[in-house]
């Protein structure tokens, strides 16, 4: 149902253009959870909001974005609206800035549902209150009255799904729903959203750089480095076996994979600059399998069990 | 709310008496005698001097004749000007319709033109809409009000004949000759106050607009046009609304060079008259009153900045 295709995103900025997402491909199907993983900075969120139409002016755009087979980038304003909190949701990284301080919670998830299905004030209101209920949240009537300073971060971030689910999507972009939420917030969030996708079939494009939670809920992951796609698998394939050497050093650098009594494996170095990335391969500073071919930009190829690698030397055997 | 509101008024009584006693201790530093004025003529004759010294109390300690004004005071009594032996309390009353009247119209105009200014320029940041904006605010704060009125009179009353170049009419004789002899007076004041209104909003919407919710609500596929005025505006006003409260109660208080230049009899030119004459019932009057209608005002801020912001509102 959705389609990226070699998507490009550059900022202009002060220093000159920054290239943040540069030719990432994946696709989503009906019913499916695709994680998005990598470091900080690679640009998850940027990937998520190009789909979403919500980057600022200063962003040009590249490649292609099908969603039901409709070219998005080629929709009007007006149309893309129509999708936006619609059929195309999202759940942002800042459960507590995201949502409006003057405005009850309330208020603000039967707006979604006044818009998108034309429901009058009360009726929206009443909808509202049965999707805080859905949420899990406890007196969802009385929370509705509330405003965001009232709620807790946990409490903030099921209402910002609540508002995306108001409206039934079709996909759902959660952008690391949990990351600012302490770990006993974040497991309820998780399983809330695995829980409603279940209940609703939505798709979800779930960004993390936590890969227990990739482990648990996604079907498929797109492991993002610098703004490239380092490797795409089922998630099974790359636990099992990561062949890109940033998703083995991934792997490695996440606390529940670290061998027993062993270190927590690292990776050495750090995240290049994104104005002046290196020339070939976008890992080969910090890759311990590089060799000469890798001054060269490696392009994505298939390796079997569902695997794809931009990598040259990959299969690792 | 109630208790809140309680404990402003007891924030609110003591400060408007220390500022009666100000207001008072100051009078009596200034220079001159106002016997030897009141006497006039007889300013030779040190009977008539005593006499009008026993009168006005003149005589007594400070203390006391502080606590004899201000039990007159509490009763709405502020005694009799010293030079046109009127009530001060009447002449307020007389004067402050005309300047309120003054100070509402020049809010309207700055309301009306700053806000909308503000936002705009917000929306078109950097676009040459906003420079426009920016170039006619500054304009506005740097171009001194009696330099502004009086091009006003040159052009709309002396070369095209529309409007009287001074004098008031009073709002209840005669509408629309009212309006004619404040509308220039209060453009001037009002587009003064529209520019750093639509500076504050400016920078309150930009502030705004980077915000996280603004995302979530085009996230929700808002029209661009409910973000602006729904969901950025509404924080926005927030500053704003504190500081056009102050910017009113500046507007109340007389605009001393602006009503001198159109002649209109409000509160600005009774203080003048009142200081160079050394009335001092009617300056201590006047000053109090002032004070009074700042005070209420900051009140009335607070009140309206737990309305538009609930984050107040939860205490
Ligand atoms: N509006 C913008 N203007 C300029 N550069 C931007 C802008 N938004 C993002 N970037 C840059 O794009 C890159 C990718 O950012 P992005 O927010 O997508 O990272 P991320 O993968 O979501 O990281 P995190 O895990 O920290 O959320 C970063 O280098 C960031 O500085
Ligand atoms: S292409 Fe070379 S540098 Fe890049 S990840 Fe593969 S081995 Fe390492
Ligand atoms: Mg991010």
């Amino acid at each position: 149902m959705l389609s990226v295709e070699r998507l490009s995103v550059t900022f202009e900025t002060a220093r000159g253009p920054l290239r943040a997402v540069d030719d990432v491909s994946f696709s989503l199907a009906p019913g499916r959870t695709v994680a998005l993983v990598g470091e900080s900075g690679c640009g998850k969120s940027v990937t998520s909001l190009a789909i979403m139409g919500l980057l600022p002016e200063s962003a040009r755009i590249g490649g292609g974005l099908t969603f039901e087979g409709r070219d998005l980038l080629a929709l009007s304003p007006r149309e893309r609206r129509k999708l936006a909190g619609g059929t195309l949701a999202m759940v942002f990284q800042e459960p507590m800035t995201s949502l409006n301080p003057a405005f009850t919670a309330g208020e603000q998830v039967a707006e979604a549902l006044r818009v998108h299905e034309g429901l009058d004030h009360p009726t929206a209101l009443k909808r509202a209150i049965e999707m805080l209920d859905r949420v899990r949240i406890p007196e969802p009537a009385r929370r509705a009255a509330q405003y965001p300073h009232q709620l807790s971060g946990g409490m903030r971030q099921r209402v910002m799904i609540a508002m995306a689910l108001a409206c039934k999507p079709k996909l759902l972009i959660a952008d690391e729903p949990t990351t600012a939420l302490d770990v006993t917030v974040q497991a309820q969030i998780l399983s809330l959203l695995a829980e409603l996708k279940r209940e609703t079939g939505t798709a979800i494009l779930l960004v993390t750089h936590d890969l227990g939670v990739v482990a648990d809920h996604a079907d498929e992951v797109v492991v993002m480095y610098a703004g490239r796609v380092a490797e795409t698998a089922p998630v099974e394939a790359l636990f099992a076996r990561p062949e890109h050497p940033y998703a083995i050093g991934l792997m490695g650098a996440a606390p529940r994979f670290a061998t027993p009594g062993g270190r927590l494996a690292s990776i050495a170095g750090t995240v290049p600059d994104l104005m002046a990335p290196p020339p070939g391969c976008r890992f080969a500073p910090r890759c311990p399998f590089g060799d000469e071919r890798c001054a060269e930009q490696p392009p994505m190829a298939p390796l079997g069990q569902g695997h794809a690698a931009a990598c040259w030397v990959a299969p690792i055997a | 709310m109630a208790r809140w509101l309680l404990r402003r008024l007891g924030q609110i009584l003591p400060t408007l008496l220390i500022l009666s006693f100000g207001i008072f201790a100051l009078q009596q530093l200034m220079p001159g005698d106002p016997a030897l004025i009141l006497a006039g003529e007889d300013r030779g004759d040190p009977q008539v001097l005593a006499q009008i010294r026993a009168e006005l109390m003149l005589d007594r300690p400070l203390l006391e004749q502080y606590f004899h004004w201000l039990g007159r005071v509490l009763v709405g009594d502020f005694g009799f000007s010293w030079r046109i032996r009127e009530p001060v309390s009447a002449l307020i009353l007389s004067k402050l319709p005309v300047t309120a009247q003054l100070a509402s119209m020049s809010f309207l105009i700055a309301l009306v033109i700053g806000i909308p200014a503000g936002v705009l320029s917000a929306v078109w940041k950097d676009k040459p809409a906003d420079w426009g904006i920016n170039a006619v605010a500054l304009f506005g704060i740097s171009t001194p009000n009696f330099w502004l009125g009086i091009m006003m009179i040159m052009f709309f009353s002396v070369h095209l004949g529309w409007l009287p170049p001074s004098g008031y009419v009073p709002l209840w004789e005669d509408p629309v000759q009212s309006l004619a002899t404040t509308i220039m007076p209060a453009f001037v004041l009002g587009t003064g106050v529209a520019s750093v209104l639509m500076r504050h909003t400016r920078a309150a919407m930009l502030t705004a607009l980077s915000q996280d919710y603004v995302r979530t609500a085009r996230a929700k596929g808002l029209m661009e046009r409910v973000v602006v005025a729904r969901h950025a505006l509404r924080n926005a006003l927030i500053p704003v609304v504190t500081l056009g409260t102050i910017e009113f109660g500046r507007l109340l208080a007389g605009a001393v060079l602006t009503e001198q230049i159109f002649s209109i009899p409000g509160f600005g030119k009774l203080v003048v008259d009142a200081v160079f004459n050394r009335d001092y019932p009617v300056v201590q009057g006047v000053v109090l009153v002032t004070a009074l209608i700042f005070v209420t005002l900051s009140l009335i801020a607070d009140i309206l900045a737990m309305l538009v912001n609930p984050r107040l509102r939860a205490a």
